[in-house]
Formats: structure tokens, C-alpha cells, sequence
């Protein structure tokens, strides 16, 4: 909320400055979120008149105005459209200085335009940093008396105070609100407004039907007939209005809004002659439509509240009027409106329709229920003095078992102490609570009950009377110190795989972690996987951002194409975070590990190996990804189709007989579509299963000499290492330690459609030296196992 | 005797002339072998008399062991100066960078979700982690934010339909920590949220860290001491604290806390509070017996102040020329 300082400085004078009183109420917990000057500075600007009004003969746009500043006549060409005789305007004279935030100090001089003399300039609002009206010059009222320095009529030494308020501090969203705060923060009274109940002239009455009065416990009515709305709104209100930041209308609307930044309570004005019957507060029924008074027509969904007549809707109840009931210029009688809307009925529904209105904002976040009747005769009172006109009765429709009620709130002294950390005197939380405007209504050796003054409806439990005291005694001046509790440790199974040392084992790797959307583009998700559709959210903020990701790949591709194309070309990134799988009503949202890498193996250097990654770079990087849990060997990689990889490239990670993930080459396509250069290679594995390590258990180190041997055999190059390894391992007997591939090799030698494969197995026997007949037997085994199974061929 | 000491002669000139450790050894089997010069004159020692024998062997005994002597040196020298000549060789330009992958880096998110964690893991805090797309009932309905709260409109929610969004907060997981342990409960809660909101300083995606302590006693005080102290071990630095006043349906007290590193502006780090009697009835906690304090704290916003990042932008962007700088 904006608000003039001086205004609220008319309510109550603290004997601090600008910044003091910011502060201050920043850290009561309104904040302020800017300090705005009404006007740029500038000195020697005044009342001026134009008596006369030429065209310039040189020029079509200039005009040669005679202006008065009461005492003297003084020449000034002036481009401004609405340069007119008789119009009272800004006259900034000869010697004036106008100054703008950044900009250079502009003084005025005598000036010649176009071959005449000019004496000084007339000021359109922006000219002097008012606002941002550049249209014209300013239109002041006719009686503004000449040559009074402007600053001084328009009262601009003022600041604009931007406070954020918290939706719980409705009560502050008002001048009086704002004026009761500074009251108690600085144990200084506060002048209210004088309110009398206005006499009334005239009988009429509207009959008001409370047909939804738990949603509206009171509406107040009164008709005043015969105002004149050509009246001009005086000076000093538009001045608040817009400091305020609203615009000055007609006298009826700057009023209802006046009393709305002064009291914080909204209303309403209709046109009494467009009103069909008595009003009837209730909620809409199904297919009610209102033109509304910004002219856009809305379907009033039938949980909304609505002010109504005997055609139908006139009014969103609390949130904006009809247009067809609307006061215009020519509206003579009006019916006013002032009621309490509980929250709740009002809450959310304006963001319903897109709608925000100053009225919305209040009464969703609460309005004083025991305010109605002042703000009705305050209206009435600032209008009538106005536009004058014959003031019927207020009726006053109640329905008061709805109404809120002033609870009893129990404060219990132990309970402020302990929460506090602190032995708040019993004098210090009295003298408090009352400064707050709550009463004490019991006084118990150790306890008190409050009420709340009906204002303060955000105050309903004990503990909210506790912030309220934390607050005015500064939560800075509490006490500090750090909790005790009991020294437990914290469970940690050794066997579980900490993803900080995957990350890490990654960053070793001379891997980088990204970290992505977790919504992405609906037809780039398509092309990554087409067994799953991704979640699509309702309110997108963009096409980009639409569906819930079911793989981190598209991401990572996209993020490499980013990098590649900003000279990137040895790309090695891995990120971990949830993907999203619908499973009709559930979803399951699993963390995954994802990484790609495309470009050199090793950064450009020296000495560096100029090949480029393949398969099984990744592979490698994945499997001391696997050891981490010490059971490598229950992982296995299966030869499989992927939508978004290379079908020749392509492996399914199995764990126990279950998918974990897939590790492949991306599609040739998919590389060409999304313009990646060179082979790109992915993996994407479930986190938890990747987690899911192993104690180590450890086995007896054998004292005796390993045996090797290396065999070649020439096989079907269609042949799958993984195979040969388990008929290996089959049939070397159980002392064979391990198996390690070491050279493949097709060419000369080797005819076409085979290859050579060299391997290399280790046994070693725990408690004895094997001897050289016992592993020739198993070789043997071994060759011709893979001759039978494999199709081998021993080569020499 | 003259022999022997012509011999002696001549084998220390083979010896001198020597070049290399095999010449060397071709000296030694010449003089020092079982056919050479000396080994014949300790053979020929039987011609001589009983008593000039003892006299002569111990002439020609020390005449070879001068030899030998000498070879020694001889090979130590040749030694020397074939691996003074050899090393001289293989001196490398120690300047050329080394071999091998670059050590990649972590997201500066991570780094900085990484040392959150160990600050309050270190006083006992564990990691609790929940689901991202989350309901309305542990996003809003239990943290005492009921459907026509004025704050839903501050969330700017992401939705998939009425009852599931993508969670605008992790508190969720504080709720549904809180409905399955009993206090004491010390967790901070890491992860991705998301709001409906995108601009230089807004991304839809984020990461926050919420904390929750739930015990007997705790205080006001509690809370104050905890996060200052968080503060100040976060940014290596004696930093100023305030604390200020703000709004949180599932807070009371609720505040907002600045820092200022000391350059007199005060920047607002994180939001926290008292626990909300409402929240803890929505979990069945007993208010009468336990109290508690949350705090939730935006993980790009720390890692900005402590990093000297200006835009939040680039952490999304994964450019590597960004990310390598957090290696």
C-alpha cells in the first residue's frame, strides 16, 4: 500500500524523520519496500493563469499565452494542447529550477521560439515529476490563488511510502491503520477523524436482503438524492488520492476511495434510478452474467457472492460493481453501500476471475466488522460537503449471530517466558497488550484474558498475542543461544551408497553437474520416450516448460546442443534429481542418475589421445559408478532397443532380473535433429538401485602363486563377449579368479565376419600351488566349451 | 719381481684406459682372470724356495688386489658418469601440463546444498527428502493454509489438477516427517521447488532448504541462536543479523531475517519461525508438551552472496564455462 507521509503525519506526529519512521515500521514487520518523492525538486514554479491564448504566427503547434501570476502579465509560447485562456496552470518563471533524478539541473531563461519571446514555461505533471502525465499542462481548480508557489498549494514536500504488508495485517491497509501502528510503536496518540452521524433530510429507504448472511453479516444502505456531480474534488483529496496511487474520477468514486485508504473500509455507490426493487445480498445462481464496470462481461461461477436487484446481479460482492447500475455524469440520486463480507466468502474469488480490485484485497484479507457505520457517515459527511445533496437514514441490515464475536484469548505468563527465552515482567506484557488496543478483562496471578479490539482479527490465540509482544519488544532485543538436546547419534547404513560420493566419483571423472528443468517441452519429451507421457501441468508458463520429464535425457541433449554451440565441442555432463511417471492415479517419482558425454576422451593437450569418446568411455565411468557399492558383478548389461538411441548401441542395466536404467549411443536422428556433433553417449540409471550397496565381507588372501594363461579365439563377430565370459567362467572350475578381455582384433589373419578375441584368465587356489596338469585340464575345458557353445576357433 | 710390478703397471693402464663397464670387464678377466698375468705367478710360486714363497705370495696376493681395487673404482667412476649422462638425457620441461581428465565440477548448488547440510548435519540435523509433485492437503491444507488463503496467492502455484501441484515449498516433507515420528525431531529438508513465476529474478524452478526442530523447551531464543550461527559459519564471515517481523500461516512468531555483510545494506537470506499451534494438531503433536522453530531458506539466493553470482539465471543455463568454475 502507497500512502502519503503528511497524511499520516496528520493522525500522528512521532519525533522521528522519513527513514527513522521507515525503519521503524520495517522491522514491526511492515515493510517497506520504497521511499518515492511527490515531485522532482524544483523552486520558483507558481500559480499562473492564462489570460490570453494566440497562435504563434510561425508556428502551427505554439501557442502565445499571456499569464498572470496575480501581480504581473508576463509573455509565454507554450506547445501544449490545452494551452487556454482562462486555464490555471504551473508557471515555472524566469530563474526557475527544475530538477530530475540523474539529469542535469534545468533553469528556465528568457527564451526566444520561433522568433518570439518567451518568459518562463508552463508544466505538465511529468515536467515536475508529479506523474507521468505529458499530455498537457496542469489543469489546477479555477479558485487555486495566483502566484502561490506550487509546491506550497499542492503541499508536494511529502514522501510516498510503499509499504508490503503481510496478508495478515488487513488492519494496516488503511491511514488510520497505519496511524495506530506508528501509535504504539512509539507511545504517541492518534488523532482520528471527527465522524458525527450526518442529519438527515430526507426518509427513503431501499429495503436490503440478508439472503446469505453468514457470507454477509451486514450491509448498510442509505440513499442520497440530488447530488451534483460536475462538483470538483478539492485539491488537498486528489493530492491523497494519488499519492496513494489512484486517479481522481468524479467526486463519488474519489470519495468511496478516499474513505478507503482512510478507514480501510470499501464501498460502493449505485446509480438509485438504475436499481430495480431492494437489494438482496446472496449467492449467484447458475448462468448469471454481469457487465462489469470496466465493460468486460463475466459467467458468475454459483459459489460467488453477489449484490443483487430485482433484474439480477449488480455488483461481485467485495469486489467490483456493474456497470449498468455504475454512477455516470449523469446520475443525480445514488444508493451508497457499506458492508462486512467475511473473508472467507470473499477470499480467492476475485483471482477467479482475473479481477484484483483495492475493495478485493481488503476484504479477503479481513475488514474491521464494527467499522461499517462510521465509514457510512464519513462518506456521507465528505460527500455531501462536496456535491451537496438530501441524506436519507442509513438501513442497517444485521444479521448479528453471524457476526464475529471478541473472544477471550487466555495469555499465560510460563507460556510467554518459555517461548521467549525470557522473564517478561507482568507490568511490561500489560502495558503492551494495552498500547495494542486489547483489553484486559481478567487479571490472574499468572495468567490474563484479552480481547482483541475487532481490528486485530488476525489475533485469536494465545500465541498470537506472544508475536505480538516478541514484536513490540523488537525481536532483536530477545534473547539468542543455541538448543540443547540429548547427543543421539545419527543411523547411517555403511552398505548405502551416498550420493555425494557418486557425485563426486562423477567430478573425478572430469564430469560437470547441470542441473535442469524438471519440466520440459511436450514433443521433446515424446521423442525420448514413448513408453511413458510426461505430466502435463496445468498452467504452463510456457510450451518449453509443459510436461514433467520422464527422463533427464532430453535435457542433457538440449543442454549439450547449448554448449556446442558456444564452442563447446568436448561436452562430459551428468545431473541427479526426480523423474515423473503416471501410473493412472499415481505417480511414481524416482531419482535417477543421468549423464552424456560427447567430444575428445581427454582435454586437448599435449600428449592427449585424439580419439573420441565411445560406448564404452561411458561404460567405464558407469561401472566405477556400480563398484561404488562393492557388487558390481549384480549389475549386468543386456544388448536392447531404446526409442532415443542407436539400436546397434544400445544396453538395458539389469539388477535381480529388473530395468535400472539404459546406457547407449543417441540416435543418429535424434543427434541430427537437435544438431549435436559427433557421437553423443548417454546412461540413465535409478538412483536407488544404484545405492543399494554391500557390506564388504572379506575373504582369506592366498599365499599361493596365481596360474595364467592367455587364449585367442577367433569367433562370429555378431558374438557377445558377455557370453563367452560365462561359459568361461562355467567351465574353468572354481578356483578360476578372474577373466579379463585384452585384445580384439579383425583383419589380416582373421577372415571377414569374425573376430579375434583375446582373454586372459587367473586362478589361484587358497591353500595349495595349482599345478600345471590341473590347469591345462581346465583350459582345455574351457576351449572346447567355447568351440561347442560359442563356435570358437583356437587361434594359433 | 720386476714382472710384478710391470704388470702392476701395465693392468692400471687397461684399467685408466678403460671406457665403458664392459671394456672394464674384459681388463679384469685379462689381469684378474684364471688364465691372466697374476693368476700364472701365484701357479709359478711352487718353483720357488720354501722361504721366499710366503714373501712373493704376498707380493703378487697385493699386487691383485691393487687391481682389483682399482677396477672397483674405475667402474664406480664409469658408473657415474653413464647415469650423470643418462639423466642429463631424460630431463622432461616439468611446465607441460599433466595427463589425463580434468577434475569436472559440482553445481554450485550442490556445493552449497552439500555444506548446508553439513552445518546441521553436524548438530544433528538429518536429510529428509519428499516427492516434488506433491498434494494440496501437505503443500497447503496442513501447514494451515486453507484453500482461500490470501498467502496461496503469494505461491503462485504450479497445478496439475484440484488436488496435485508440484510443491511451491519443501515444508511438505516436514508435515510428513511429523506424521510419522515423535519428537524429537531434528530434519532439514533439501530440493527442487517450483512457482509460477519467471523473470530476472524469479526462475520457476529452485531450490530450497527447510528446517524443523521439534522438542521440549525449544524457544524463540533457540531459533535466533540457531540461524545466526548458521549465518556466520555459512559465509566464513562475522556477518550482522537481523531479525524482522513478517507472515507465515504456519509460523508464529514468523520472521524474516537480513544480513549484512558490511557494506550497510541489508539483504533478506531466509524466512523462519515458531512452529504453528495449527500445524502441529494437523500432525498430532501435543502443543502443551512440545514446541519447535522452521526456517527455510533459498539455496540460489546463498549461493549467489556467497559465490558474487549476478544473475539467477545462469544456474540453469548449465553453461560450462559457468559450471567449471565451481570445480
Amino acid at each position: 500500500m502507497k500512502f502519503s507521509e503528511k497524511w499520516l503525519r496528520e493522525l500522528v506526529q512521532p519525533a522521528i524523520n522519513t527513514q527513522q519512521l521507515v525503519d521503524q515500521i520495517t522491522m514491526a514487520g511492515l515493510e517497506v519496500d520504497e521511499v518515492l518523492s511527490v515531485a522532482n525538486d524544483f523552486s520558483n514554479v507558481v500559480v499562473g493563469k492564462i489570460l490570453q491564448a494566440e497562435q504563434h504566427p510561425n508556428a502551427d503547434k505554439l501557442r502565445i499565452c499571456t499569464v498572470s501570476d496575480g501581480s504581473e502579465e508576463f509573455q509565454v509560447v507554450c506547445g501544449a494542447p490545452n494551452a487556454r485562456a482562462g486555464l490555471v496552470t504551473a508557471y515555472a518563471k524566469i530563474g526557475a529550477v527544475l530538477e530530475a533524478p540523474g539529469e542535469k539541473p534545468f533553469k528556465i531563461k528568457k527564451a526566444k521560439l520561433r522568433q518570439v519571446e518567451s518568459f518562463g514555461m508552463l508544466c505538465a505533471d511529468a515536467e515536475l515529476g508529479i506523474s507521468e502525465e505529458n499530455d498537457g499542462i496542469m489543469e489546477l481548480p479555477a479558485d487555486a490563488p495566483l502566484g502561490t508557489s506550487l509546491r506550497e498549494f499542492l503541499d508536494l514536500d511529502d514522501k510516498i511510502i510503499d509499504v508490503d504488508l503481510t496478508p495478515n495485517r488487513g488492519d494496516c491497509l488503511s491511514i488510520i491503520g497505519l496511524a495506530r501502528e506508528v501509535g504504539v510503536l512509539n507511545k504517541a496518540p492518534v488523532s482520528y477523524p471527527e465522524i458525527n452521524d450526518t442529519v438527515t433530510t430526507i426518509t427513503d429507504t431501499l429495503s436490503v436482503n440478508l439472503e446469505a448472511a453468514a457470507e454477509c453479516p451486514r450491509y448498510l444502505g442509505r440513499i442520497i438524492r440530488n447530488v451534483d456531480l460536475s462538483a470538483k474534488t478539492p485539491t488537498w483529496m486528489v493530492e491523497k488520492l494519488r499519492r496513494s496511487g489512484i486517479r481522481a474520477i468524479d467526486p463519488v468514486v474519489d470519495v468511496t476511495n478516499y474513505v478507503l485508504l482512510e478507514l480501510g473500509q470499501p464501498l460502493h455507490a449505485f446509480d438509485l434510478d438504475k436499481l430495480q426493487g431492494g437489494i438482496v445480498v446472496r449467492k449467484a445462481t447458475t448462468d448469471e452474467s454481469l457487465v462489469l464496470l470496466d465493460g468486460n462481461e463475466i459467467k458468475i461461477t454459483a459459489e460467488t457472492l453477489v449484490i443483487a436487484d430485482d433484474t439480477g446481479p449488480v455488483a461481485l460482492a467485495g469486489i467490483f460493481g456493474g456497470k449498468k447500475t455504475g454512477v455516470t455524469t449523469e446520475t443525480t440520486n445514488i444508493f451508497l453501500e457499506c458492508a462486512f463480507f467475511n473473508p472467507i466468502a470473499i477470499a480467492g474469488k476475485a483471482r477467479g476471475y482475473g479481477l484484483h480490485t483495492d475493495a478485493s484485497h481488503r476484504y479477503e484479507r479481513g475488514v474491521d466488522w464494527q467499522l461499517q457505520h462510521r465509514a457510512m457517515e464519513r462518506t456521507t459527511q465528505l460527500l455531501i460537503e462536496i456535491t451537496g445533496g438530501d441524506v436519507a437514514p442509513i438501513t442497517d441490515a444485521v444479521d448479528e449471530q453471524h457476526l464475529p464475536t471478541l473472544k477471550q484469548i487466555k495469555l499465560r505468563h510460563e507460556k510467554v517466558n518459555a517461548m521467549l527465552a525470557f522473564a517478561m515482567p507482568a507490568a511490561e506484557i500489560e502495558e503492551i497488550v494495552t498500547r495494542l488496543g486489547m483489553i484486559i478483562t481478567e487479571t490472574h496471578d499468572d495468567s490474563w484474558s484479552i480481547t482483541a479490539p475487532s481490528y486485530r482479527f488476525d489475533i485469536t490465540i494465545e500465541v498470537d498475542i506472544i508475536e505480538e509482544l516478541a514484536r513490540v519488544y523488537g525481536y532483536n532485543n530477545l534473547p539468542s543461544k543455541m538448543p540443547s538436546a540429548a547427543l543421539d547419534f545419527t543411523p547411517r547404513a555403511e552398505s548405502k551408497v551416498n550420493m555425494h560420493n557418486v557425485r563426486r566419483t562423477l567430478v573425478a571423472r572430469g564430469y560437470q553437474e547441470a542441473i535442469t528443468y524438471s519440466f520440459i517441452e511436450k514433443g521433446l519429451q515424446a521423442k525420448f520416450d514413448d513408453k511413458n507421457t510426461g505430466i502435463a501441468l496445468a498452467n504452463p508458463i510456457s510450451a518449453e516448460m509443459a510436461v514433467m520429464r520422464t527422463s533427464i535425457w532430453p535435457a542433457l541433449v538440449k543442454t549439450v546442443q547449448y554448449n556446442q554451440n558456444r564452442q563447446q565441442s568436448r561436452v562430459r555432463l551428468f545431473e541427479t534429481g526426480q523423474c515423473f511417471i503416471s501410473n493412472g492415479d499415481d505417480i511414481a517419482q524416482e531419482n535417477v542418475i543421468s549423464a552424456a558425454i560427447v567430444g575428445k576422451r581427454h582435454p586437448e593437450g599435449w600428449s592427449s589421445d585424439n580419439q573420441s569418446v565411445d560406448f564404452f568411455d561411458l561404460k567405464g565411468d558407469l561401472l566405477a559408478l556400480l563398484e561404488l557399492g562393492g557388487c558390481a558383478d549384480e549389475f549386468s548389461f543386456v544388448s536392447d532397443h531404446h526409442l532415443a538411441l542407436h539400436p546397434g548401441q544400445t544396453a538395458r542395466i539389469v539388477r535381480n532380473n529388473e530395468t535400472i536404467g539404459y546406457i547407449g549411443a543417441l540416435h543418429p536422428s535424434l543427434a541430427k535433429e537437435y544438431g549435436i556433433n559427433g557421437n553423443l553417449y548417454l546412461f540413465e540409471i535409478n538412483q536407488q538401485k544404484l545405492q543399494a550397496g554391500k557390506l564388504t565381507e572379506f575373504s582369506e588372501l592366498s599365499k599361493f602363486p596365481e596360474s595364467k594363461r592367455d587364449i585367442a579365439v577367433v569367433v562370429d563377430e555378431q558374438s557377445v563377449f558377455e557370453t563367452l565370459k560365462k561359459i568361461i567362467t562355467s567351465t574353468a572350475g572354481e578356483y578360476l579368479k578372474n577373466v579379463t578381455l585384452f585384445d580384439i582384433y579383425q583383419g589380416q589373419g582373421v577372415e571377414k565376419g569374425r573376430k579375434s578375441l583375446a582373454i586372459n584368465l587367473t586362478w589361484q587356489h587358497p591353500s595349495r600351488t595349482l599345478n600345471e596338469e590341473e590347469v591345462n585340464s581346465s583350459i582345455h575345458l574351457v576351449v572346447s566349451a567355447l568351440a561347442e557353445q560359442a563356435g570358437a576357433v583356437l587361434r594359433d | 719381481m720386476e714382472q710384478i710390478k710391470d704388470l702392476l703397471a701395465q693392468a692400471c693402464s687397461a684399467v685408466d684406459a678403460a671406457t665403458s663397464v664392459s671394456e672394464l670387464e674384459q681388463v679384469r678377466v685379462e689381469y684378474l682372470g684364471k688364465k691372466g698375468p697374476l693368476t700364472a705367478l701365484l701357479k709359478g710360486l711352487g718353483k720357488l724356495s720354501a722361504q721366499e714363497r710366503p714373501a712373493a705370495g704376498a707380493r703378487i696376493n697385493e699386487a691383485k688386489q691393487v687391481v682389483a681395487e682399482k677396477i672397483n673404482q674405475q667402474r664406480r667412476d664409469l658408473e657415474t658418469a653413464a647415469l650423470a649422462i643418462k639423466l642429463a638425457s631424460e630431463k622432461i620441461d616439468i611446465s607441460q601440463p599433466g595427463r589425463g581428465q580434468h577434475l569436472g565440477s559440482l553445481h554450485p548448488v550442490t556445493k552449497t546444498l552439500e555444506r548446508i547440510e553439513q552445518f546441521f548435519g553436524s548438530i544433528g540435523y538429518c536429510v529428509a527428502e519428499g516427492p516434488e509433485i506433491e498434494d494440496e492437503y501437505h503443500n497447503f491444507e496442513a501447514l494451515n493454509i486453507p484453500s482461500h488463503h490470501p498467502a496461496r496467492a503469494m505461491h503462485d502455484t504450479f497445478y496439475f489438477d484440484a488436488k496435485r501441484l508440484l510443491r511451491t515449498h519443501t515444508s511438505g516433507v516436514q508435515v510428513r516427517t511429523m506424521e510419522t515420528t515423535e519428537p524429537p525431531i531434528r530434519i532439514i529438508c533439501p530440493g527442487r521447488v517450483y512457482r509460477c513465476d519467471y523473470d530476472q529474478t524469479h526462475t520457476p524452478m529452485f531450490h530450497q532448504v527447510e528446517g524443523l526442530l521439534v522438542d521440549r523447551g525449544v524457544s524463540f531464543a533457540d531459533l535466533k541462536g540457531t540461524l545466526e550461527q548458521f549465518l556466520r559459519e555459512f559465509f566464513e564471515d562475522d556477518v550482522k543479523v537481523r531479525f524482522r517481523p513478517s507472515y507465515f500461516p504456519f509460523t508464529e512468531p514468523s520472521i524474516e531475517v537480513d544480513i549484512d555483510r558490511g557494506d550497510g545494506k541489508w539483504l533478506e537470506v531466509l524466512g523462519c519461525g515458531m512452529v504453528h499451534p495449527k500445524v502441529f494438531e494437523y500432525s498430532n503433536i501435543d502443543t502443551e508438551i512440545y514446541t519447535g522453530f522452521a526456517f527455510g531458506m533459498g539455496v540460489e539466493r546463498l549461493a549467489m552472496l556467497r559465490y558474487g553470482v549476478d544473475d539467477l539465471r545462469l544456474f540453469f543455463e548449465n553453461d560450462l564455462r559457468f559450471l567449471d568454475q565451481f570445480s
